[in-house]
């Protein structure tokens, strides 16, 4: 069989170039075209949690489950509330039971019973997605499954999500989990479906002493965010560099 | 147990003290095996370009051999995987929306660049003899010869020249597919190690050191399988040989079995790699304990107490250096180094499980621990693909494969 260099050339050029003309009807959307699309650039949803105010009921988690239909019995939740006592020996004893969805029923922390003298403090903490500027979970994604809406929420796209779990161990905070039904990433969203159209997420309507409270972050008259610009406030790990977004007033120094 | 309460993880972890409620040994046994069975192809790889590219003679045998079992170990490689995700129906989506932030998302392309280069490597050593097959079968008229014959005529690709200008191209081209071949196996396992070392999560493996670790042991993992698998073939064969002589059959002629030349030279590769895999290991830990960062506590805690059988005595005692002295030893037999051989692919498999099991051994919280319990006899999907099963079927497709390949590309007979 003759053929020249210069015959296979020519008939491979005008094969790539005919395999090409089909995919040229797609357009190729860069990540920062895609983003675009969802979220209203002007608001930068945060959220605040006021720890002094949390006593622990679980109504929060709760409410979530049910909104956000997360299977009520399944071990996962989207937030959770964590419980912190501190001993005198210096020790801290911490536990969140089911998540704290039905509250703290049970004083002893790891079957241990803790004699009501030992103690030094106590305090709960409420956990839920801190919605990071730089997330690490959506950097991760290998498919561009989980995504940051303009409006500063990371969203996971059920149809697209392909199930790696490589965001869940990419989470410096544990919010992640997979969906038991679903089989895919699954995570807090600020209840992005009502916060979009003026509504209260779950656990903020559902808590009795606002302990949680939601805001915007570009509106300098927010509450929130006069709060958050005004007062002391931390957020959690921010050694990992993740920016995160839900601020906390009267943290202490051993919350994980 | 209804499907609303099956939480992926929750089967096989067991938690103590404080972890997040939505903590579980999310990545357990296919991702183990993921990074061991990629660390065996790159290695593969390696052992065979180390003939082709730097002419080590010593090592032709095991070259062609090697070359070939990698064919057989690429699909494989990729199958923990499609084991391991959710929605294994989605796995083309890595194809068709690539996010490149995203280590995993190069995976399709390094392997697809890495399969047509392992591909075609061993097309060029091996066009002659289809060209060959194709002239000795044509004289065939049986239907068995006559399809064998045409799948060999497709594999030539229609190249019949086999004058000798083209055989020395030939031999040019596997020259560069096999320099080339080095940088691109050593990325494809090197990102399998970015993979874990990038995740900033994780305390046990976030460290730059991740990727080159992984790349040595990789190569250790590697020359050690290409050698076991060469020796348990060679001494079959022998043992067939024997057989069919005692039978009478005096036609077969005696095969001498593995070369302990070829095996001793060989293995003076591997225990250079050895040497440099564990120094990159102790280095990380040294590392980490000097500068005691805040993981530190959590992370002593787990290697010198919960894991310390898993890493100190199996990993390192058992799977480096018991096989590293004797390797050593003078007198060096084929069944003293097929001994260190299992030693050595069972220490490498420690150091992927130590790494992907023991990283998620300790919680986010650093005040709590997670405890892995290997589903061992499965009772739905998940304890199959997500168990022992699941990990020895990915364990025996290579051998398969390699089986299927053989029949077609010969490796083993002597040139």
């Amino acid at each position: 069989m003759s053929f020249s260099r210069r015959k296979f050339l020519v008939t491979s050029l005008k094969g790539a170039i005919g395999a090409a003309l089909p995919i040229s009807a797609f357009r190729l959307l860069s990540p920062a075209e895609a983003r675009a699309v969802v979220g209203d650039a002007s608001r930068r949803w945060v959220f605040l949690v006021d720890t002094t105010k949390c006593v622990g009921c679980g109504l929060c988690v709760k409410a979530c489950k049910k909104e956000n239909e997360v299977p009520y019995d399944a071990p996962v939740t989207r937030t959770w509330v964590e419980r912190y006592v501190v001993t005198r020996d210096g020790q801290t004893h911490i536990d969140s039971p089911n998540g704290a969805r039905d509250g703290f029923t049970d004083p002893r922390i790891d079957d241990q019973e803790i004699p009501a003298e030992e103690i030094t403090k106590a305090f709960f903490v409420p956990k839920l997605c801190n919605q990071c500027e730089n997330p690490a979970c959506v950097q991760v994604c290998p498919v561009g499954a989980t995504f940051q809406t303009r409006d500063g929420v990371v969203l996971v796209d059920r149809n697209w999500c392909i199930g790696c779990g490589y965001c869940i161990m990419a989470c410096p905070y544990g919010v992640r989990f997979f969906h038991p039904v679903y089989k895919v990433a699954e995570k807090c969203t600020f209840c992005y479906h009502r916060i979009s159209k003026g509504l209260e997420s779950a656990c903020v309507q559902a808590c009795p002493f606002e302990a949680r409270r939601m805001g915007d972050l570009r509106n300098m008259e927010d509450p929130v965010t006069q709060i958050i610009m005004n007062e002391r406030i931390a957020v959690l790990k921010d050694e990992y560099g993740t920016k995160p977004q839900v601020f906390y007033i009267g943290l202490d120094a051993r919350v994980r | 147990m209804t499907p609303e309460m099956i939480v992926h993880g929750a089967e096989w972890t067991a938690k103590e003290l404080f972890v997040y409620p939505n903590e579980f040994i999310y990545w357990s046994i296919q991702i183990v095996m993921y990074p061991y069975m990629t660390g065996l192809v790159a290695g593969a790889f390696v052992l065979s370009s180390l003939y082709h590219v730097f002419g080590q003679q010593d090592l032709k045998d095991m070259a062609r051999f090697s070359l070939v079992f990698s064919l057989a170990l690429l699909p494989v490689a990729m199958i923990p995987l499609l084991m391991h995700v959710q929605q294994p129906l989605r796995g083309m989506y890595v194809l068709f929306t690539p996010h490149f932030t995203s280590a995993i998302s190069a995976f399709g392309i390094v392997f697809s660049t890495y399969a047509m280069i392992v591909l075609s490597e061993i097309w060029f050593v091996y066009r002659v003899y289809f060209v060959d097959q194709v002239q000795v079968l044509a004289r065939k008229t049986d239907l068995g010869s006559r399809l064998k014959r045409l799948v060999y005529q497709v594999l030539t690709l229609g190249a019949y020249d086999i004058s000798q200008d083209a055989v020395a191209t030939d031999k040019k081209a596997v020259k560069i597919l096999a320099a080339i071949g080095i940088p691109v196996a050593c990325f494809l396992h090197g990102y399998a190690g970015f993979i874990f070392g990038s995740v900033k999560a994780n305390a046990l493996w976030m460290s730059p050191l991740m990727p080159v670790i992984f790349i040595m042991s990789a190569v250790v993992s590697g020359i050690a399988l290409c050698m076991l698998t060469y020796i348990v073939i060679m001494e079959f064969k022998k043992f067939q040989a024997i057989l069919a002589r005692g039978r009478g059959d005096e036609s077969v002629h005696l095969i001498v079995g593995a070369e302990i030349d070829v095996i001793s030279k060989t293995s003076r590769y591997l225990i250079g790699f050895l040497v440099a895999a564990i120094s990159l290991e102790m280095l990380d830990l040294i590392f980490r304990g000097y500068t005691a960062m805040k993981s530190w506590d959590i992370l002593r805690s787990v290697m010198y107490g919960k894991d310390f059988v898993n890493i100190f005595v199996l990993q390192y005692g058992l799977g480096n250096l018991v096989p590293f002295i004797l390797l050593l030893l003078p007198k060096l037999t084929i069944k003293r180094t097929a001994l260190a051989l299992v030693l050595v692919l069972f220490g490498v498999f420690m150091m992927r499980w130590n790494v992907v099991i023991g990283g998620q051994a300790f919680s986010l919280t650093f005040s709590g621990f997670m405890h892995y319990h290997l589903p061992i006899i499965p009772h739905n999907l998940e304890t199959y693909k997500e168990g022992l099963l699941g990990a020895l079927t990915v364990a025996a497709l290579p051998f398969i494969f390699f089986w299927v390949i053989n029949k077609f590309v010969p490796s083993l007979k002597e040139n």
